[in-house]
Order: C-alpha cells, then structure tokens, then sequence
C-alpha cells in the first residue's frame, strides 16, 4: 500500500491545455500515473496528451470516472476550481497553484465543509509540490527520480526541502511510500495531522518525517496527536531557526507573528511528545537511518 | 503590503468609518495651511512610516498653534524616525498628516486578523486602547473580546452590537461603533487585508467615535484583483535591496550575517540558512530565486546579493525539480562573468540534469568552489568566508 495514490488511480487534470500543465501531465504519464482526462473550459471535446478534454469537471467525472484531480489553475481562477471539484465529487484534489488569496482559500475551506465527511473532498495544497508514491504513481510537479520506492512516509510544507530529505535517504538506501507536499500558504488544505493519520494505518510505512516551517499551528498540532495517537516512530524538523520574526520568509505562511511560530518552539514541542528532531536539514537521512534500525532492533527482541 | 496611516484612514471612511478630519502634507508651508483649513485650535502632526510606536519615538506631535505645526512638520520631514519597530536606521519621513485634535474620554481597541487556525477572520475589541494588544493579552486577557466571523455571511449586526455593549458603550455611541465595527470589517473583507488595527479607537464627549489610528496590512496573493490597494505601495519605507528584488519578482529579505545565499524555494532556502548557523557561519540573506530560475533571474539575484558589502562568501544552493541544473550553472557561469564576483563562491547543484550543470562550471574556468551535499556546501561557506577568500583553490 501507500497513501492518497497508487497505479490505479484514475487522475483528472484541470487546466490540461497549459503550457505547464502539459509538460506535467507527461512528466506524471511517464512514472505510470493512471491519468484519464483533462478539463479546460471551452476546449471539450479535443485529445490532449493522449487524453479526452472536457468543459467541465462534471463532465469528465462521469465519462472518465476520476476521482482525483490536479489543478493547474492561475491563481485568480484556483479558488474556483477546487470547489467545482469538489461539487462534482472528486476525493482528493491537490492544487500546485503559489499565490492564491488567502480570503479564497478561506472560502474554499468552508465550502468543503458543506459536503458531509464520507464525501468530502480532501485538499492537498495550495503551494505545494504535490503527491507521489514511488513506482507508482505521481500527482505533481516534483523530478521522479529522486525518489526511492520504500517504507517512509513523508510530509513536508516545502516542495525543495521534501527533495532534499528524499535526496538524502535515498543515498542512505532508505525509499519512501508517499510524499505528500502539503504547501507553504497560511491556509492550507490538508494538514500533517490529516496525512499522519493516513500514514499510520498504512501496512508499508514504518516511519513518518514531517517536515514543517516557520508560522501557524499545524506542526504543534500533529506532534499532540502523534502522541495520542501514533505508534510508528515519527522524526521532525522546523526550517526557518535564523528567521527574523515579522518577515514573510518568500511562502506567504512563513511568518512569525504569535507565539509557538518560531522553529526553534515549535522544534521544542516536537521533541516534548516524543518525536525525534533532526538536528540540521542535512541530517534528514541519518536521523532517519538511526530511528529506523531502532525500530528495528526493537522489533528482533520482542 | 501595508499602507500609511492616512491611506487607511481614507480607505476606512469609504466604508462608513468615522475618522478625524485630517490633510496630508509634504512641507512645513502645507502644514500650516492644512492646520487653517482644518480650523479648530488643537492639531496633531504625525509622521507617516510604516511602522508603529511613533508617539514615543517622537513622532506624533500636538501643536496648539499654526507656527508650531509648520515647526513640527519642519521638524519631522525628511528625516528618519526611528521607533521600536523600526530598524537602528528607522525609516524615512516624506509626508505627516495634520489631523484635528478632537479632546475624547475613552480609548478602546479594535482589530481584525485573518485567523490560522480557524482559517476565518477574528475581529478582537478591548477597553484597553492604546496600548499594544500583545501587551493586554499578558496584563488582562479577560479584557479581550473575540468574534470569528462566518466567512459564508460575514460578520452580522449583532455581533458587531454585542462587541459594543461589551466595550461598555452606551446610548448613541452603540449604534456608532455599530457602524464603524460592520464597516472596517467590509474594508477588511472587501480590500483583501490580512490586518486591520483601530487603536485607539476614541469616544468623544459629545459621543462621537472616531478612529485615531488605523493600521491596515494587505494579502500581497490578492494585490492584482485590489489595483486601488496595489496603487498605494511605498517603495521609500522599504529595504532598498528588498524593493529592487520585488521589482525582479524575487524573494530577498536582509539580514546581518556574512554569507550571502542563492537558494530556490522557500523551504531550503531558509533550510540553507539554518546550515549555514549549524555550521558556525551566520547568512546574510534569505533569497528564494523560485521555480523557472532563467540564466537572467540567476545574474540579477548575483548582483542583488553582491550589493551588500558585509558579504564575505557567496552560497549558491540549488535542488532542480521543474529547474534544470544545466540551466542554473549557466546563469551562475554568466553572472560570475558580468559582475566581477570578488568573494569565494560556493555552488551546490542537485536534482534534474545535475552532471550537465557540474560539467559546466567545471569547464567554465571560474574559481568555483563545488560541494555535492548541503552539509558540505555549508561547511564550505564558512571556511572560504572566514578565509578571506584567499585559498580559493585550496578549498576545493
């Protein structure tokens, strides 16, 4: 198994006609991602990619039967395109977009709250990387082949900062199920909560590295639960240590502005429920290295 | 992006905000004529930056006569205030607002804030204005009053009439702060701001309630739908290297270290800098070069980055996904060639094409200093910044 995506997947892409979405959507066919239609208002009806173009999500819903879309949507038009997903009953939507109004996205959260959970539809982004499990599938924009298909789950803010951990481990032989890039906005879809959750009940992951950043709540959060809730051993870390507060670190969300904002105390509560914290961003692969041959270890004597 | 405090006044009372009346100027001579035209006998002059704290920093000043408001704006234009929010430096002084001085018996707060965790907007009101928020919150966190707004209606009349008895006004006063509580939110909702502060907001003998200050900040994601907001940038209250990268759509904040950076993408670029610490060094810059990095978008952030004289060594940090590494080292072969780099370089390519990109700066004949790993680029860093630049060669 793996999380959110794997070779069955029927994937949907909106905005397919692009010049960026094109080059994707070839890049995501080329892994072995299952795509089966795209969507660009006006262009129903055409072949592109190798695909049928529809008008509307709607449309390619029930022709095609996706139930996952990525939307390579301009930052004005974004907000809208998630919700139309949404409405015509995608699961899992991931937005690549960088730049969506944060007054959208908190239009975009409430709208998707109007569905009732069991048909909800789950975002992952905007501002981020995307999804993919390695030998599998991929939804997103991220270079393939510097993942390594295996057993650690990761999660990170930042698309670069995700490249360089799965980098990292795949030097030290250590592959990855999924990685799921959940963004650098202020109001983000899913959460490394929603994600660590998934990744716990998942047979083929042993290990989960969540990777945060400077501003807002969702690294405390999912350290509390992996407390609560997690019995597979989980390693963090925080960028933004040497961040002057007040400063809008290039992701609109990275910012200090309250307290438990910065790394170094959101670093601090990590390490408080028990997770184990890289002590640099070059140590991604060894930390994870060690956890997992403890777990190992752990696993032989009992 | 924020606004002066005259602009948001202005701003505010397009949607029903009483404010004080008040006349911007750019010369002691159009002080003392705003001053007659206001009337009255009691006028505040107040420098215009984009910061706060300007009232103990000098910078608000009350004049009881024409003569002292010419002196007073003589006094404050064209200088640079420094505040506690402001930088050592402070920031430069090229216009004050003269604003009549109405006298008033209450000072309350009021403030809205795009709210993270609960991904809506948190209007707060407090008995305690003019003094910081952060500051009530740890005096008297009872004092505070929340509302978190519905984002499918907005905020309602009644939420907007319970704040205002909670502020404990009464009378006419409640259906004035009534309308000035419903209209600064649709200047929050309706300009795309991501903070709006009202403090003081003052209650007058004579009832009235009026916005004495006004801070408004603005979704910089939502500036190409809010051309009128957009219109009121001030390049002059920002970092000069910070407004030329905006101009070149490049992320570039100053700071005080020695290593200047070259990253792309947020998360390793702050990532670098944090190597950089690790490693006993200390950055000069957070710069994110972005995804599509062209040869040109390389050489500019080079010479935005050579611009600060406090850099000693120069870090280039590279993890190509939707870049191509090729394409990087050509603008850093490019860029070393047009701006006459004096200080050790460090480049560190990974990702998408990375044995073309190391080729080219291998056979570009440029003393460049190559690391493979980001430990090693930032361990290089120091050592060639604390070298000096001398042994260039020897490093690597």
């Amino acid at each position: 198994m793996s999380i959110l995506i794997d070779a069955k997947t029927p994937i949907l892409v909106q905005g397919i006609t692009s010049e960026k979405a094109t080059f994707h959507t070839k890049e995501m066919i080329a892994v072995g991602s299952k795509v089966v239609a795209g969507v660009t208002p006006g262009k129903g009806g055409q072949t592109h990619c190798g695909v049928p173009v529809f008008n509307t999500v709607k449309e390619a819903v029930r022709d095609s039967g996706a139930t996952t879309s990525i939307a390579f949507v301009a930052p004005a038009y974004a907000a809208d395109a998630i919700m139309e997903a949404a409405d015509a009953g995608i699961r899992l939507v991931c937005s690549i977009t960088d730049g969506i109004p944060a007054q959208d996205m908190m239009r975009v959260k409430r709208y998707l709250k109007r569905y009732p959970k069991e048909r909800r539809t789950m975002l992952v982004g905007p501002n981020c990387a995307g999804i993919i499990s390695p030998g599998k599938a991929m939804l997103g924009i991220m270079p393939p082949h510097i993942y390594m298909r295996g057993s650690v789950g990761l999660i990170s803010r930042s698309g670069t900062l995700g490249y360089e951990a799965a980098s990292q481990m795949k030097a030290l032989g250590i592959g990855i199920s999924t990685s799921v890039g959940i963004g650098g906005d202020p109001i983000n879809g899913s959460s490394f909560m929603d994600h660590l959750a998934l990744f716990a009940e998942d047979d083929e992951t042993e290990a989960v590295l969540i990777i945060g950043e400077i501003g807002g709540p969702q690294e405390a959060e999912a350290a509390a639960w992996v407390q609560a809730n997690m019995t597979k051993p989980v390693v963090g870390f925080v960028a933004g240590l040497t961040a002057p507060k007040g400063r809008r670190m290039g992701h609109a969300g990275a910012i200090i502005s309250a307290t438990g904002d910065s790394a170094a105390e959101k670093a601090e509560i990590m390490r408080s429920y028990g997770l184990t914290v890289a002590p640099s961003p070059a140590e991604f692969g060894s930390t994870m290295a060690q956890v997992l041959s403890k777990g190992q270890a752990r696993r032989i004597s009992a | 992006m924020d606004i002066h405090e005259y602009q948001a006044k202005q701003l505010l009372a397009q949607f029903g905000v009483a404010v004080p009346p008040g006349v911007v100027v750019s010369t002691p001579e159009e002080a003392s004529y705003a001053a007659i035209e206001l009337g009255g006998a009691r006028w505040a002059v107040k420098a215009q930056i984009h910061a706060g704290a300007r009232g103990k920093a000098g910078g608000i000043r009350l004049c009881t006569s024409y003569r002292e408001v010419r002196q007073a704006a003589d006094d404050l234009l064209g200088k640079r205030l420094v505040t506690l929010q402001t930088g050592p430096e402070g920031q430069p002084v090229s216009r004050v607002y003269i604003e009549s001085a109405a006298p008033f018996e209450r000072e309350l707060y009021l403030g809205y804030v795009l709210d993270r965790k609960a991904e809506r907007v948190r209007v707060i009101g407090s008995q305690h204005g003019g003094m910081e928020i952060e500051e009530i919150v740890k005096t008297d966190p009872d004092a505070i009053m929340q509302v978190v707004v519905e984002p499918a209606v907005g905020l309602q009349a009644f939420e907007a009439r319970e704040l205002a008895f909670q502020l404990g006004l009464n009378g006419k006063q409640v259906q004035r702060a009534v309308e000035t509580i419903l209209g600064a939110y649709r200047a929050f909702r309706d300009c795309d701001a991501s903070m709006l502060e009202i403090n003081p907001l003052v209650v007058t003998k004579d009832d009235r309630v009026l916005a004495l200050d006004a801070k408004m900040s603005f979704d910089d994601n939502a500036l190409f739908r809010r051309q009128n907001i957009a219109a009121m940038y001030d390049a002059t209250q920002q970092d000069p290297r910070e407004a030329q990268a905006a101009e070149h759509n490049l992320n570039y904040i100053g700071l005080d270290g020695e290593i200047g950076c070259i990253v792309n993408g947020a998360g390793l670029a702050m990532a670098t800098m944090d190597m950089i610490k690790h490693a006993g060094g200390s950055p000069a810059n957070f710069l994110d070069v972005g995804g599509g990095a062209s040869p040109e978008r390389v050489a500019t952030a080079f010479r935005l980055v050579l611009s600060d004289d406090k850099v000693r060594s120069v870090l280039v940090n590279i993890f190509a996904g939707i870049n191509r590494c090729d394409w990087v080292a050509q603008g850093v072969v490019q860029a070393c060639k047009e701006t006459a780099i004096k200080v050790p370089l460090v480049v560190r390519l990974a990702g998408t094409n990375v044995e073309a990109g190391r080729k080219i700066i291998k056979e570009s004949g440029i003393s460049i200093i190559s690391a493979e790993t980001l430990g090693e680029a930032a361990a290089k860093a120091v050592a060639a910044c604390r070298g000096n630049g001398i042994s260039i060669k020897a490093a690597n």
